[in-house]
């Protein structure tokens, strides 16, 4: 059964290999802050794209999530700024912000599923359009500049990036969670059997009295949750959001869907796959910065590789019975 | 040899003829002789092959065996003949076919939308001028054809924005500019009106003084009589006869068509007591799209037929039923269920209150082709072996004594749904539906391509259902199907329901009479009504 084992065990070997590339380019690479490192870093993309993963299983794309990411930060930002005036606790302040952006998170995801299902306007076309209005506008909020945590306020909060529990920092914690809560969404309930249905076939999930706009509605509001977490766990690393927080987050987040062996038509979604294609992209990263053999700047480049290499080992366009 | 008013001169012939698709054959050794200046009608029931059979004339569709001959003609093809003379088709396609003159009209047409009239006239066929397309010659010529059809339609309107009825007008127009010599029209009329029907004999009259050799389907016996001047009869992919028109009545051409024994593949269905509650009454629904309501009920223990020919609108009545489809928007329709007004807006609506509906679509809208059995098994019923968490201990327990009780036969467990045969899909389809437990199953198109052992198998659980005490429809393009079956017969003509057959009733030719739009209730119930 090479085609199961190689589907399945495909992007762990790669994290394997890349990792041993790792240790053979600098000794520094093993050592615990840079692991910590690249976990921690890692969980911003990997949040986001477990959420992206059931978007992409149920047959969607959410290209907005890095503009949300954005926009969510901003309103966070203002947010606590602006309580500080009528409430004394902080951590009252950052729990009310907590809420605030899981509640912003779900209506933009709301807001991309409506307009999909009962707009029936393409995902590709709904997201492009948000990608835009959120990027704006918290461009907008910052009035092109970038907004700031008071310094009180981020004092207290940063303990939520920069602190560790049994020496893994909060955000790695929280990742994993999220990982663990995806996984038994997906595999083990209803919701997740109705979105590889819908993914693979629409028309049979419709025959099949599954509520099809309800199940893709829902996986958008999922993925808005997901990047309102990752933005809960990314505000207090720099304490401030910009016009350009969170570029690019959605093509890294479909690299990593991608990477883990989800289908991109969807029908097929995997979560452990999407934890292991965010660690890769981050690992690729951390690599070339401790290495001297490829610029840094290819970074991209060779993300994009690997995407590719993945893509084309899954679809098996090498076998020749296929 | 357009020019040739030779009336006996043959256009087409074919010998032997044989199509299979995968390892079932359906056209089995057709032998047919198509004359220049000459309607030839093909009859036959829905399913008696007679669009597989036009299909492969016009070379949309290869033929699995046998010999085709076609008058010589100027193309690559038959180059070398003598002008006139027969020339074996060795290599056949749709663009060969086209180019020697062989243009097939399809049912659903062939047109781009988003077109005008005078670009899909002459698509794939463009004048030019130099590099750049002559669209001033292309007009001028579109309205000529256009002309000869007696049809006002202005060449740079767009397709999308024409009636039905002048789609079908550009098709004509389409095949003039391929200059056709053997035109084959799949059921023309089903979209027009009287009056364009009478333009459409006229220029098929004057297409026949041209020597063109025309192949004509209808289900519209009356149309036949009058156009036809030879008559071909299929049933089941058998070759009935070739005759002259001239030598058959009405009543022969339905008495050859449908003219078969019933056998003890059906198992015999208690017919329900007369006494029986109805277990579903639906009152006036108006299909979207259609305008017509429709009413018809169904008895506790009862096996409703629908019959009734492709496209009259039997599939959307029942969709719109269970609410796959939404009724139209100003309708009052009502489904009563068990006594009570139930609004079935959502599939999932109707299986909670135990309707089910077994598309005829198989592969379209019934399974998940790249996906396992036991997934496809439980979609429909899912929420039993949920409380939290899937039970997959409990679903695939389920799934087990599915595979016994339906008998569904597979390699081994872990194949893919699109890997098994046509009867053990649709097996898998009806224990997919009947782990909902529904009291009313509506099933379209039970047995559709698949063999007769598998059929048999199907009928017999259909028998065990009712027995159990089910209530169930069927829809059934396949007459016998649907005598053999049930107790009573609605029969669909145009969107509505043209008379429901009781007893006697149910008989072959009377059903073909119904759904063919000779015979007719409505007309009563609607006279009724005025007094």
């Amino acid at each position: 059964m090479p085609k199961i084992d190689l589907k399945t065990a495909g992007p762990f070997i790669a994290l394997v290999a890349i990792f041993i590339i790792g240790i053979l380019v600098n000794d520094a690479f093993l050592s615990t802050g840079n692991i910590s490192n690249i976990l921690a870093r890692s969980s911003f993309i990997g949040i986001v794209a477990i959420g992206a993963t059931f978007v992409i299983t149920a047959g969607g794309i959410d290209l907005s999530v890095g503009s949300m990411a954005a926009f969510i930060s901003g309103c966070m930002i203002l947010l606590m700024n602006a309580l500080m005036e009528s409430i004394d606790s902080i951590v009252v302040i950052i729990f009310l912000a907590v809420l605030a952006s899981v509640g912003i998170g779900a209506l933009a995801g709301l807001i991309n599923g409506l307009l999909t299902t009962k707009a029936k306007i393409e995902a590709f076309i709904v997201t492009l359009g948000t990608m835009g209005i959120y990027r704006s506008l918290v461009t907008y909020m910052a009035d092109g500049g970038t907004l700031s945590l008071s310094f009180t306020i981020g004092d207290v909060y940063s303990e939520v990036y920069y602190g560790a529990f049994l020496g893994l920092p909060y955000p790695v914690w929280v990742f994993f969670a999220v990982a663990i809560i995806g996984y038994v969404l997906l595999n083990m309930t209803v919701f997740g059997r109705h979105c590889f249905a819908v993914g693979s076939n629409e028309s049979v999930a419709r025959y099949s009295a599954i509520h099809v706009d309800r199940v893709k509605t829902a996986t958008y509001m999922l993925q808005g949750v997901c990047v309102s977490i990752a933005t809960i766990i990314y505000v207090p690393r720099l304490g401030s959001a910009s016009g350009q927080t969170g570029i690019l987050w959605e093509l890294e987040a479909i690299a990593a869907v991608i990477i883990g062996g989800t289908m991109l038509k969807g029908g097929y979604g995997r979560i452990w796959g999407t934890v292991v294609g965010a660690l890769i992209l981050t690992l690729i990263g951390n690599i070339l910065n401790l290495t001297d053999a490829v610029s840094n700047y290819l970074n991209g480049a060779v993300q994009g590789i690997i995407v590719i290499v993945a893509v084309y080992l899954q679809r098996g366009a090498w076998r020749r019975d296929s | 040899m357009p020019e040739n008013n030779n009336q006996n001169m043959t256009m087409m012939s074919v010998t032997q003829l044989r199509k299979s698709f995968a390892d079932v054959e359906v056209l089995h050794g057709i032998d047919l002789q198509i004359n220049a200046g000459e309607v030839h009608a093909i009859l036959g029931e829905n399913g008696a092959g007679k669009s597989t059979l036009v299909k492969i004339l016009s070379g949309f569709e290869p033929a699995s065996s046998g010999e085709m001959m076609l008058s010589g003609s100027t193309t690559s093809n038959t180059a070398g003949s003598v002008d006139g003379a027969m020339q074996k088709l060795s290599f056949w396609n749709n663009e060969i076919a086209e180019q020697s003159g062989v243009v097939l009209i399809h049912q659903e047409f062939n047109l781009a939308e988003q077109l005008s009239v005078s670009e899909n006239i002459f698509l794939g066929n463009e004048i030019r001028k130099g590099l750049f397309l002559d669209k001033k010659s292309m007009h001028e010529k579109s309205r000529t054809y256009l002309q000869n059809l007696h049809s006002d339609i202005n060449p740079d309107s767009k397709i999308s924005d024409l009636a039905v009825s002048a789609k079908q007008m550009v098709e004509l127009a389409k095949a003039q500019a391929k200059h056709a010599r053997l035109l084959i029209l799949d059921e023309p009329t089903a979209v027009l009106t009287q009056q364009e029907s009478t333009v459409l004999f006229e220029l098929i009259e004057r297409l026949k003084q041209q020597g063109v050799a025309i192949v004509y389907i209808s289900h519209k016996l009356d149309e036949i009589e009058q156009i036809a001047d030879s008559i071909t009869v299929l049933r089941d992919g058998e070759l009935i006869g070739n005759y002259p028109a001239r030598e058959l009545s009405k009543d022969d051409m339905v008495r050859l068509m449908v003219g078969r024994e019933l056998t003890s593949l059906y198992p015999n269905i208690p017919a329900p007591d007369t006494e029986s509650a109805q277990a579903l009454s639906v009152e006036a629904l108006v299909v979207s799209g259609v305008g017509a309501p429709v009413s018809f009920s169904l008895r506790k223990g009862e096996v409703l037929g629908f019959s009734g020919l492709v496209g009259s609108g039997r599939t959307a009545l029942l969709e719109t039923v269970v609410g796959l489809r939404k009724q139209a928007s100003s309708a009052k329709g009502k489904v009563i269920l068990n006594g009570q007004q139930v609004d079935l807006n959502h599939p999932a609506t109707s299986r909670n209150l135990g309707i089910a509906y077994l598309t005829k679509d198989r592969k379209g809208s019934g399974l998940l082709l790249d996906k396992g059995l036991s997934l496809n098994f439980s979609l429909f019923a899912l929420h039993k072996f949920s409380k939290i968490l899937l039970d997959t201990k409990k679903e695939e327990e389920a799934f087990n004594a599915a595979v016994d009780t339906f008998d569904i036969r597979m390699k081994d467990s872990s194949v893919t749904a699109g890997k098994l045969s046509g009867g053990n899909q649709q097996k898998l389809l009806l224990a997919k539906v009947m782990e909902a437990e529904p009291g009313i199953i509506i099933i379209d198109e039970p047995t559709r391509g698949i063999d007769i052992g598998t059929k048999s198998q199907i009928y017999h659980f259909i028998a065990e259902l009712v027995a159990a005490g089910h209530s169930i429809i069927v829809i059934s393009s396949d007459i016998t199907e649907i005598i053999g079956l049930s107790h009573r017969v609605a029969v669909m003509y145009h969107g509505e329901i043209a008379g429901v057959l009781e007893d006697d009733e149910i008989e072959e030719e009377e059903i073909m009479r119904y759904a063919t739009g000779l015979k007719s209730k409505l007309l009563e119930i609607h006279s009724a009504e005025q007094v």
